[in-house]
């Protein structure tokens, strides 16, 4: 079985009246099924309120499902007495930077995971200097987490989940709120981790060119999963992606516009090299 | 204005004061304050004094840094020198009017002078020189008993190091806010006082929704990262006492005893 | 012209050790109902910089004209200019509180000393010419999606009838079909009201079509400044302040390097077609 397997999964959002009566349901999350294994790199994408969220929270069982199961690493997420060691199996990055660090001081803020997990100090510190180098936020540890920009500070919230020693980290849309430069460093780090430390990796995003590096892409919509495949299938159906509120980066959408001219190139092109190769051997 | 303030501000510096243990500190800084009420004559303020320029000393933060946080509290203290002086009745030393400056004015309106002062100052070195979050470490450790009679005290003590954190980021949108509202046209400072209370709605109404919604994710973040309450928890520095906290304890005693004595003796 | 600076400098905590300038003599001229990108990375000054159009900030040195006059000259009433130019902060949340979406529209107008007639009937039409549906108008602003919130906002300025509108990343957080949405919104209501618009940005890629001119800042000062294409062809130095060209350029000159004459000065995947197919018909004919 795989880390992350979600069989049926559907979640209903319900909004009470005064008196504590059901009101009206929402479901934004509709008859999801996922088996990923360990060490992969995925990703989700989807509009905002396509469900992607609402979904990345059961990984964490912030939410558990209103129908269906999943499990983290073979743990039922509805299990109460289970409910602590998912969450130090599936960590998670939330969208806003400043309001999920906790500490005052960056090291601080590190340890709160397995202060909470109640590890010994001795080892509190050596995973919070492992995390911090991981991240590459070594220089920093000292300083307050109100000095540093929005890519630094996501940066120490994924050694903070890092120092809990996850088997998975989910970030939910960690990018939304950084400019270019603060994505770059974000997902540097984040691709680091997969790639050196082996944890697996769920990114819920909604920027195109963040999953071109995945092992496998979803998309979501109106809490379905509609798509999903390696991120050069996925792209290779650009109609249907805009369909679903998203696009391509504009490398896949020239080919694709030039596709339609009549040239004969390949689909899915991700990269500006794949597109130069294709058009230098086109004629 | 508010940035002035630096009552409760960290100075960044590597001191003998900066290393001792909060609770050191947070006890040292009570007593100072016990031993200004005890303080009566020229004596015992020397030692006060004394006191309080080793400490300056060996904190490393510059004087002039110290003063500035007192400049805040300027007209407070100006209003409380001025009310002893003009209030205390005794032998007249001078009258204008219905104003009347007395001896014993004089010598209350100094030592009041003196020990607001001196009570600013001395609980400035503590926060100057302890981490906020050591603050809280420290008073949680020291209210710990506390807990036997059901006081939550880790739970007090994580709402303060919260606050601490998000106390700069509020202000901050306080700014961001009041600016938004001020290119609609909004107007904050002029009109009556209910005017100007109607004036803030548009300024209070984003930021508590912003305020609760921070709180809420927050909330959701640390679930995620396990919190669940003080029990079965950890520590990272955890606090243990060095021999130079002893020392210190020693010698905060020392000069509360020296001053105690003076009190009784002279 | 409609505003003018000359010379700016702003300098935070000056005579400290904090010192720092946020901007470093800036002289600028925006003339009346052109579309302007201005771009930068955080910390470049370009929030500052559009604080400097409406005088919610005061230079420490320099000066700011609008219409020819000095904002900041004895009697100039500052509440009128931010009628005529009006700005939108980055972040809808920070100026909703009304329990409605049109009363919260008709604070800025009611703040003119609009009649509440008045300030409904141009709430109504700037929310329309935001592309809001009327369903929402009495909904709470609090429910709606991001990308309705934005429209709130924006509405909530355009409703003082401004003559130049400033948008501060009017499309952060947005999905890509909410951030087309709201541009194209954006670019029509330039091209509908025929006013000054300035939008704030710090992605290429998003404003490359729609703008006229552009302005790069960098470390508080104007790193360039000119058409799209004109800054686009210095996509090296941009990259060296750690900003860069839409991917078109950097395909082109890729292109250009591997032997087939495309036009480098191509901005949208539309010109950069035109432009290849051109190129590869010749090459097929040679």
């Amino acid at each position: 079985m795989g880390i992350i397997k979600a069989r049926n999964v559907k979640y209903d959002y319900i909004k009470y009246n005064d008196s504590g009566q059901p009101l009206e349901r929402y479901r934004a999350v509709d008859d999801v099924n996922l088996d990923i294994s360990e060490g992969q790199f995925i990703s989700i994408l989807g509009h905002n309120g396509s469900g992607k969220s609402t979904l990345a929270k059961h990984i964490n069982a912030l939410l558990v499902p209103t129908e269906g199961t999943l499990w983290i690493d073979g743990m039922d997420t509805k299990s109460v007495e289970k409910l602590w060691e998912i969450r130090e199996r599936a960590g998670m990055v939330f969208q806003n930077p400043d309001n999920q660090i906790i500490g005052t001081v960056v090291e601080e803020d590190v340890g709160f995971g397995p202060e909470n997990m109640g590890i010994p100090t001795d080892e509190i510190w050596k995973r919070v200097d492992k995390s911090l180098e991981a991240v590459g936020m070594t220089p920093f540890r000292h300083r307050s987490p109100n000095k540093l920009s929005g890519g630094q500070k996501q940066r120490v919230a994924i050694a903070g989940v890092m120092a809990m020693h996850p088997k998975c980290i989910v970030l939910d849309e960690p990018t939304a709120m950084l400019d270019p430069n603060g994505r770059k460093e974000v997902l540097q780090a984040v691709h680091e981790l997969n790639r050196k430390e082996g944890i697996t990796v769920v990114l819920i995003t909604h920027y195109m060119e963040e999953v071109i590096d995945s092992d496998k892409v979803f998309v979501m919509d109106h809490g379905h999963v509609v798509m999903q495949g390696t991120p050069r299938e996925i792209f290779s159906r650009l109609e249907e992606l805009k369909t679903y509120r998203l696009d391509v980066p504009q490398v896949t959408l020239l080919a694709h516009e030039l596709r339609q001219e009549g040239l004969f190139l390949p689909e899915g092109i991700l990269t500006i090299k794949e597109l130069v190769d294709a058009l230098c051997h086109c004629d | 204005m508010i940035r002035d303030i630096t009552i409760g501000q960290f100075y960044p510096a590597d001191s003998i004061l900066h290393r001792l243990d909060p609770r050191v500190k947070f006890i040292g800084t009570f007593l100072f304050l016990i031993s200004l009420f005890v303080a009566d004559s020229f004596w015992g303020y020397a030692l006060a004094t004394v006191f309080l320029a080793v400490a300056i000393g060996f904190s490393k933060v510059p004087v002039k840094f110290m003063l500035k946080g007192l400049k805040p509290l300027f007209i407070i203290l100006l209003i409380t020198v001025l009310f002893n002086l003009f209030l205390i009745p005794g032998e007249v030393l001078w009258s204008a009017g219905f104003l009347k400056i007395t001896r014993e004015g004089i010598v209350q309106a100094v030592k009041i002078g003196i020990r607001l002062i001196y009570l600013v100052i001395g609980s400035s070195i503590m926060t100057l020189t302890t981490m906020p979050n050591q603050l809280t470490d420290g008073m949680e450790k020291i209210l710990a008993p506390l807990n036997k009679i059901k006081v939550p005290v880790h739970e007090i003590s994580m709402m303060m190091s919260i606050a601490l954190r998000f106390i700069p980021i509020l202000m901050e949108e306080t700014d961001k806010i009041m600016k938004a509202q001020i290119a609609r046209g909004a107007d904050f400072e002029s009109g009556n006082i209910i005017q100007r209370a109607k004036s803030m709605v548009p300024l209070l109404v984003p930021l508590f929704i912003s305020a609760f919604r921070r709180a809420d994710d927050l909330a959701m973040a640390m679930e995620a990262r396990c919190y669940h309450g003080g029990d079965n928890r950890t520590q990272m520095k955890p606090l243990i006492y060095h021999r130079r906290d002893y020392m210190a304890y020693v010698i905060c005693v020392l000069y509360l005893g020296a001053d105690i004595a003076l009190r009784v003796f002279l | 012209m409609s505003l003018r600076l000359e010379h700016v400098t702003y300098t935070y905590s000056p005579g400290s050790v904090y010192e720092t300038h946020a901007l470093k003599d800036v002289s600028l001229e925006i003339p009346a109902g052109q579309f302007l990108g201005v771009i930068g990375h955080t910390g470049s000054g370009k929030s500052t910089l559009i604080q400097h159009f409406n005088g919610l900030m005061r230079p420490t040195a320099g000066t700011v004209y609008y219409k020819e006059e000095d904002i900041w000259q004895e009697g100039y009433s500052l509440k009128r200019l931010r009628s005529r130019v009006g700005l939108v902060f980055q972040y809808p949340e920070h100026q909703l509180f009304e329990a409605d979406v049109l009363s919260d529209v008709c604070f800025g107008p009611k703040n003119q000393g609009c009649s509440k007639e008045e300030a409904e009937e141009r709430a109504i039409r700037a929310l329309q010419q935001t592309g809001l549906k009327e369903k929402y108008y009495k909904s709470s602003p609090f429910e709606l999606s991001g990308g309705q919130k934005r429209r709130v906002a924006i509405a909530g300025i355009l409703a003082m009838e401004p003559e130049v509108l400033i948008l501060d990343e009017p499309t952060a957080g947005l999905d890509p079909k909410g951030r087309d949405e709201i541009l194209d919104q954006i670019a029509w209501l330039h091209a509908e009201r025929n006013i000054t618009v300035i939008l704030v940005s710090h992605s290429m890629e998003d404003i490359a079509r729609y703008v006229d001119r552009i302005l790069v800042m960098n470390k508080g000062e104007k790193a360039f400044d000119g058409k799209p294409e004109e800054v686009f062809s210095h996509y090296r130095e941009l990259e060296e302040i750690g900003l860069a060209a839409p991917q078109i350029t950097y395909i082109m000159q890729a292109l250009r390097k591997a032997g087939i004459p495309a036009d480098t000065s191509a901005i949208t995947v539309e010109e950069a077609k035109e432009s290849i197919l051109k190129a590869l018909g010749r090459i097929k004919h040679d």
